[in-house]
């Protein structure tokens, strides 16, 4: 079977059973064994990941994870009740691509030789944004940033060249609704026993972003 | 400065400030040097630990050496096996709605409790265990006793966390004894690296933990939806409530009642629920799920509005999801939020403690009753006791049955024992007709299913419940497989009686094999040892009896006997537990025979 028949196999099959790519975004303490902690609840359900990003967010002590799945929303909606429910993690979010602004970074390994000898070359990478990250005499490291497609792309333009190596990171995403964690987090602080507060989205807005 | 020293100065401190250092925040005037394992027991003492179920070994010895100093202020029962302490624990929190403590070393040790971590996440059961684990600077290097316990128990903790500084200690026990008893409980472990319980730090007194930003136990009860379930159930003209642990574990059994008497709705139980409503109730109908009771099982797929309340439709209660209540609007009140929907869809998901949520609901209801309704569930109860219940009590046969030896035991003990059981055929046919009357009183491994379970747990039990009678039911596969917490018996003399329920198989997975399996017997007829002489030799008198004229007495001499006791009853070897909704069918296709 053609490669472009298996993909809209597949893509009719993603319609029908309603999969689609989602992004889950978590805030969560900075704790050692909170990573495995998160990972298990997709690895025990047998989904698979196709990127995960943990770094440390704009908070201090607090990390956020950036997580890429195929599922259903179903599915999506009950991983991130599992996630939530983990005693360190603030809070969780999933959303679908379009609700989101989203990149991934590149790295490309070419051949000084080949670009300072093929024109095209140089041409190609201008034409893809690449930057120059390293120039060395044997080999020169660019890099862009871009959705999948994008970085993808350039891999293939550059393969007749000679790429030497290729990397890309996992994706990164800002929730284009979002009003940021900071007044999230002083919410959170403000629930310590005795405060009268209401905080109850998951209850309310049972169709929105998720919320405990 | 030694330890006697040290609570000395903790003695006059306690004076200055005028209030005992039990249970007090910020004991101290000022700081004195504690090492971590001092710190531990602090830790224990302020949280009102009484008991601590245990085994020592390398890596866990200077707690043990700390604890020698309190021995007076808690006690520590020295188990057989680390699964049976932390089961011991589970059955203590169980009767006494305290949190269990467990010691264990590293290594072996510390591998020994998943069994009963995996058993209490599942059964929500609130437990803290503290292992102990070789020095930080031994961290990966395969370390004689070893073992990775953290990323080996995160599946099956609610929490858990290393410490390799003592001055961690204090901090990270408030933590761990706040997790496991609040929300919805479940265990943590705290693994301790053995230079961590050595170092001396200046320890600034025990401040118990009430708040964690990430984590929120008591979620804000929302009106609209208590005012919306209650508007559900007002219009419902066949209502059915399902109840299970969340019942027992939110201390709301009054709370329950009234709200079902108010209501007049009719009320089936999980099998962790059991006893959370006493079985006698009018308003009690029976057991839900795969061998409960015919009318809950049926009706479920009949009634128009279903309340689940601290219930999590477990697939041995719901059978296919599919064909489930699809009929019913389904109100669904739990602590849990990933609960709500997960496996039943909610048309109203009620979050919240439900100590809070069903008085408020209750505010709420119309004083109603549907007496024909509950004449159904009459219909189905009538059916059921001519087609199982009374050959079950009265078999045709000599060879005894399980259900006549609960039967019997409850003319005896008059629903007021503590009946702690095991996993199999004797544990649904003990959950079926135990009769009790308070809660708190039936202690089974419900979730994970963890045959061993029994014998370990009603040893907790009883140290929970030390006024109350126990009696662990167990079948002859189970007992064997945690049968060396005789000797805990033994030593401690505790007043545990065991009912062994003999049929000389592994009878659950025999019935299977009997019903879907065409009778292909592999692997479940099993030997046993003379339980009574096995018993003996541990010093617990007991008898073994088969003959029904026999059953009466022996079972009042258990439960005249003094101290612990064994009574084998030898039982049918094929007998069936019905009725049963067989796997992958619906809860209406539940069978009698």
């Amino acid at each position: 079977m053609k490669d472009e028949n298996k993909i809209a196999l597949v893509n009719s099959a993603i319609a029908v059973s309603g999969w689609q790519e989602f992004t889950i975004t978590v805030y969560t303490e900075n704790q050692i064994g909170l990573l495995n902690r998160i990972a298990i609840i997709f690895s025990r359900r047998k989904i698979s990941i196709d990127s995960f990003n943990s770094s440390p967010s704009e908070l201090e002590g607090i990390h956020r994870f950036t997580i890429v799945i195929n599922e259903t929303e179903e599915v999506v909606r009950k991983l991130v009740r599992q996630i939530e429910k983990q005693v360190e993690v603030l809070k969780a979010y999933f959303n679908t691509s379009d609700e989101l602004v989203w990149q991934e970074l590149a790295l490309y390994k070419v051949s000084t030789d080949a670009i300072t000898e093929k024109v095209k070359v140089e041409r190609l990478l201008r034409e893809y944004g690449a930057r120059v990250v390293a120039i060395r005499k044997d080999y020169t490291v660019f890099e862009t940033t871009g959705h999948r497609e994008e970085t993808d792309a350039l891999v293939k333009v550059l393969e007749p060249y000679g790429l030497i190596e290729f990397v890309r990171s996992a994706r990164i995403a800002i929730i284009k609704t979002s009003s940021g964690f900071h007044e999230k987090l002083k919410e959170f602080e403000a629930m310590a026993p005795g405060t009268e507060l209401i905080e109850n989205t998951y209850l309310d807005k049972n169709e929105e972003v998720f919320s405990m | 400065m030694s330890i006697i020293q040290n609570i000395t100065k903790l003695k006059k401190n306690e004076e200055a400030a005028g209030f005992p250092l039990k249970g007090a925040e910020g004991v101290f005037n000022d700081i004195v040097e504690l090492s971590g394992s001092q710190a531990v027991m602090h830790a224990f003492l302020a949280e009102d630990v009484e008991i601590i179920f245990g085994y020592p070994g390398g890596a866990i010895m200077p707690i043990y050496d700390a604890l020698y100093d309190f021995t007076d202020k808690m006690k520590h029962i020295l188990v057989r096996h680390e699964q049976g302490a932390i089961h011991a624990a589970q059955g203590y929190a169980r009767t006494s709605g305290k949190t269990g403590v467990v010691f264990a070393t590293s290594g072996p040790g510390a591998t020994n409790l998943v069994t009963g971590l995996a058993d209490a996440i599942i059964d929500s059961t609130p437990v803290v265990c503290i292992t102990g684990q070789v020095f930080a600077h031994l961290l990966g290097t395969d370390a004689f006793q070893e073992v990775d316990i953290i990323n080996i128990t995160t599946p099956v903790t609610k929490w858990n966390y290393q410490v390799t500084d003592a001055s961690e200690i204090p901090g990270v026990l408030a933590k761990a004894f706040f997790i496991a008893g609040s929300g919805r409980p479940g265990p943590v472990l705290i693994d301790i690296t053995k230079n961590a319980q050595l170092q001396k730090f200046n320890f600034e007194g025990y401040k118990k933990c009430d708040f964690i930003r990430s984590y929120r136990p008591k979620p804000v009860i929302r009106k609209s939806n208590i005012e919306q379930a209650a508007a559900l159930i007002n219009a419902a003209e066949k209502p059915f409530v399902l109840f299970g642990q969340g019942v027992i574990l939110g201390k709301a059994e009054k709370e329950f009642k009234n709200f079902i008497e108010k209501g007049g709705l009719p009320a089936a139980w999980t099998i962790l629920g059991l006893s959370a409503l006493p079985t006698d109730h009018p308003l009690n109908v029976g057991m839900l799920g795969m061998h409960g009771n015919y009318g809950p099982n049926v009706l479920t797929n009949e009634c128009d509005v279903l309340i689940a309340v601290g219930m999590r439709f477990d697939d041995r209660v719901t059978g296919r999801l599919d064909k489930y209540a699809k009929q019913a609007k389904v109100i669904h009140l739990d602590i849990d939020p990933s609960e709500i929907d997960k496996n039943v869809k909610a048309t109203i998901g009620v979050w919240g403690d439900c100590k809070e949520t069903l008085p408020l609901l209750t505010e709420l209801l119309e004083q109603k009753n549907y007496p024909q309704w509950l004449d159904r569930f009459k219909q189905y109860k009538t059916e059921e006791e001519e087609a199982c219940i009374f050959p079950e009590f009265n078999p045709a046969t000599e060879e005894i049955s399980m259900g006549e030896v609960i039967n019997v035991l409850n003319e005896l003990t008059k629903g007021d024992a503590v009946i702690v059981t095991d996993v199999g055929q004797h544990q649904m046919v003990a959950c079926r007709y135990a009769k009790f009357n308070q809660s708190k009183s039936n202690i089974t491994s419900g979730g994970a299913g963890t045959m061993g379970f029994g014998l370990p747990a009603a040893i907790g039990a009883k140290y929970g419940a030390p006024q109350r009678t126990v009696i662990a039911i167990i079948g002859d596969g189970g007992f064997q497989m945690t049968i060396q917490e005789l000797g805990t018996l033994m030593q401690t003399k505790l007043d545990v009686k065991i009912l062994i329920l003999n049929n000389r198989f592994l009878g659950m997975v025999r019935q299977w094999q009997e019903l879907f399996h065409e009778k292909r017997y592999s692997f479940v007829d099993i030997t046993s040892p003379d339980f009574v002489q096995v018993a003996k030799g541990y010093y617990i008198d007991g008898k073994s009896i088969s003959e029904r004229e026999k059953l009466k007495d022996a079972l009042q001499e258990m439960l005249d006997h003094k101290g612990p006791y064994l009574l084998e009853v030898m039982v049918g070897k094929e007998n069936n537990v019905f009725p049963m909704v067989a796997q992958g069918t619906s809860v209406a296709e539940i069978r009698l025979k």
